[in-house]
């Protein structure tokens, strides 16, 4: 599908260029994050009954993964509140550019610009997600460490650097939005060859240089790109667009794959295996060990989810990228082909994502209503819900869309492997070279369907 | 760049196992209809965790669950039944019905007894779980489909 710009229309650009209705979404939703710490602190430490646990670990969770990501990839981080009191210092300016701003505005280190710090951080929460996610001061206390470690990281490094390197939720995000069906591409790029101001990543007085720390002429999938518009803006050669596209077009992608992306895909994947087995799956004795932080038992749990997601899934996966450059005599390098076919993991991992948030958001959804009338758990009837009762909503039909959305996942994944092979070889080579990545991908599906329907 | 997909034989074929698949009764959902009995458990219900925490009955039986809470109040919701019971601490609540409906259930504590209430799930088993080995055929078929349809 060639992509269509959207921005052809003047109402659409006029809109997507305007300040203000990106501002007041940010300010809600800082205010929100606000409440959110402050709920996590003060309020009931009954979960959920807590406006910290339902609003970010139910609402926004819902939001994120079953429609944010898979339609708008980043959209998210457009509106996100985390790092938006650093950039009103970093910036000396609430929307346009007035000046000079505050902050050190360091480069960020060299060797750290990757994803790996993304992917340790991520995994840290994963390691204590089973307390995160149900006590209400421990996620007040994780929202305000994101808050003060984005606005320390605003004024020492340039830009969105907290987002770009650090955000361990960006990390996945940006890994899925991979997917999505949008973009921000620039029209011609042979017109960003010779626009020697480059106004898009150094600034205009209608905008700053990219915040995410990309060149927009040379940009070629969505995974650092932020959607923040800025480049829209600041663009004098009419040369940005916002597109509407087929899905996984970034997929199809030869260049540009890396093994920090790569090993961010088996994280999340191995993150949803693990969290489907200890939240969804009927073992007491292992949601026990995920919760007894420190005890022997968490340290087995631990070390397990560390060697799922570090060395177990990388491992087998090597295997298989290894047999199928076997069979095939490819003379690509192994490294090469393992952080390439990783990418035919991400729409597995989008879609177990998916199909355990189902599960997980229907079951939980019908605490919002308690939570919104009485946010603190203070004894609050602000919309005269407050006592309605908890009701899973739609649990005869979970298990059928769960089924069908790995299902999806594994073809998917299967069509990407095969579409990645055939960037290294020909004919029934394809096949054979793709082949054992399938079976990796059919193996790990199974395992989902097992544990969220079995 | 791939070759779009056509109506070929070979499509035809995926599309008629996939049928196959999705619509043809389960042998071993056909063989169990047979046996139907009453069925009578104990659970026990404590933070955060059933015992035991699955159950296996066939379609049809006639099942009777005694929830005894061994330290706060506990709820049993099945999913798909749309059944619930609650029980207080040291007490035991009864719940009856009939399983007329095969398959895998969840089921899930009602009532918020801690951190990890909302986790806090058993397992049902109705006959045999159609649901999942359908799907997993359908897997397997999205595999061969992979392999043996698409080319370049």
């Amino acid at each position: 599908m060639t992509p269509i710009e959207l921005t052809r229309s003047p109402i659409v650009k006029a809109a997507l260029r305007a300040r203000w209705p990106q501002f007041v979404i940010r300010v809600i939703a800082l205010a929100g994050f606000v409440f959110a710490i402050l709920s996590g602190f003060i309020g009931t430490p009954v979960g959920n009954h807590n406006f910290s646990i339902v609003f970010v670990w139910i609402v926004w969770w819902a939001l994120l993964m079953l429609i944010v990501v898979p339609f708008l990839g980043r959209g998210w981080c457009a509106v996100c509140p985390i790092p938006l009191p650093g950039e009103w210092l970093q910036n000396g300016a609430l929307l346009k550019p007035r000046g000079k701003g505050f902050g050190l505005n360091r480069k960020w280190p060299r060797r750290f610009r990757n994803i790996w710090l993304q992917n340790i951080a991520f995994t840290l929460l994963a390691l204590f997600s089973a307390v995160v996610l149900t006590q209400p001061g421990v996620t007040g206390l994780v929202l305000l460490l994101f808050l003060i470690v984005a606005l320390a990281t605003s004024l020492i490094f340039e830009r969105r650097a907290f987002c770009r390197y650090l955000c361990p939720v960006g990390g996945f995000i940006g890994l899925y939005s991979q997917v999505a069906p949008v973009e921000v591409r620039v029209k011609d790029p042979a017109v960003c060859a010779v626009h020697t101001e480059k106004s898009c990543y150094t600034g205009s007085k209608d905008g700053y240089g990219c915040p995410w720390l990309i060149y927009p002429g040379t940009l070629t999938r969505n995974i650092n790109c932020g959607l923040c518009l800025e480049c829209l803006r600041t663009c004098t050669q009419d040369n940005v667009a916002f597109n509407l596209r087929s899905f996984g077009a970034d997929l199809k992608q030869p260049g540009g794959r890396r093994l920090d992306e790569a090993f961010k895909a088996f994280i999340m994947l191995g993150a949803a295996l693990i969290y489907s087995a200890v939240m969804l799956g009927p073992w007491g004795a292992l949601k026990s060990a995920a919760y007894s932080i420190g005890t022997p038992q968490w340290l087995v749990y631990a070390l397990s989810l560390l060697g799922l997601i570090y060395i177990v899934l990388p491992g087998t996966f090597l295997i298989a990228v290894a047999v199928g450059r076997t069979l095939t005599k490819s003379k690509e390098t192994l490294k090469k082909s393992f952080s390439a076919f990783a990418y035919a993991l991400v729409p597995l991992g989008l879609m177990a994502w998916i199909a355990f948030s189902l599960s997980f958001v229907f079951a939980s959804l019908s605490y919002l209503w308690p939570a919104l009338s009485d946010p603190l758990g203070a004894g609050w009837n602000l919309f005269g819900t407050a006592h309605v009762a908890w009701q899973p909503y739609l649990m005869s039909i979970v298990p059928f869309l769960q089924a069908g959305v790995l299902i999806g996942g594994l073809w998917w994944a299967c069509m990407t492997a095969r579409r990645i092979a055939a960037e290294q070889q020909t004919g029934r080579a394809i096949t054979l070279q793709a082949l054992p990545v399938m079976g990796f991908c059919f193996i790990t599906t199974t395992g989902l369907l097992g544990l969220l329907i079995g | 760049m791939m070759r779009r997909i056509r109506l070929s034989p070979r499509w035809i074929l995926i599309g008629l196992l996939a049928l196959v698949i999705v619509v043809v009764p389960s042998p071993i959902a056909l063989a169990a209809r047979a046996a139907r009995a009453e069925r009578h458990f104990r659970i026990e219900a404590s933070s955060f965790q059933y015992t035991p925490e699955a159950l296996q009955v066939n379609p049809g039986d006639h099942v009777t669950i005694d929830l005894v809470s061994t330290d706060v109040v506990h709820g049993l919701y099945i999913d798909g039944y749309d059944l619930n019971v609650t029980a207080d601490p040291g007490q035991t609540a009864t719940l009856s019905f009939v399983a007329d409906q095969s398959g895998a259930f969840r089921f899930r504590c009602s009532v918020t007894c801690g951190a990890l209430h909302p986790f806090m799930i058993g397992k049902l088993d109705v006959g045999s779980n159609d649901l999942l080995w359908r799907a997993i055929g359908l897997s397997a078929l999205a595999l061969v489909a992979g392999v043996w349809v698409v080319r370049r």
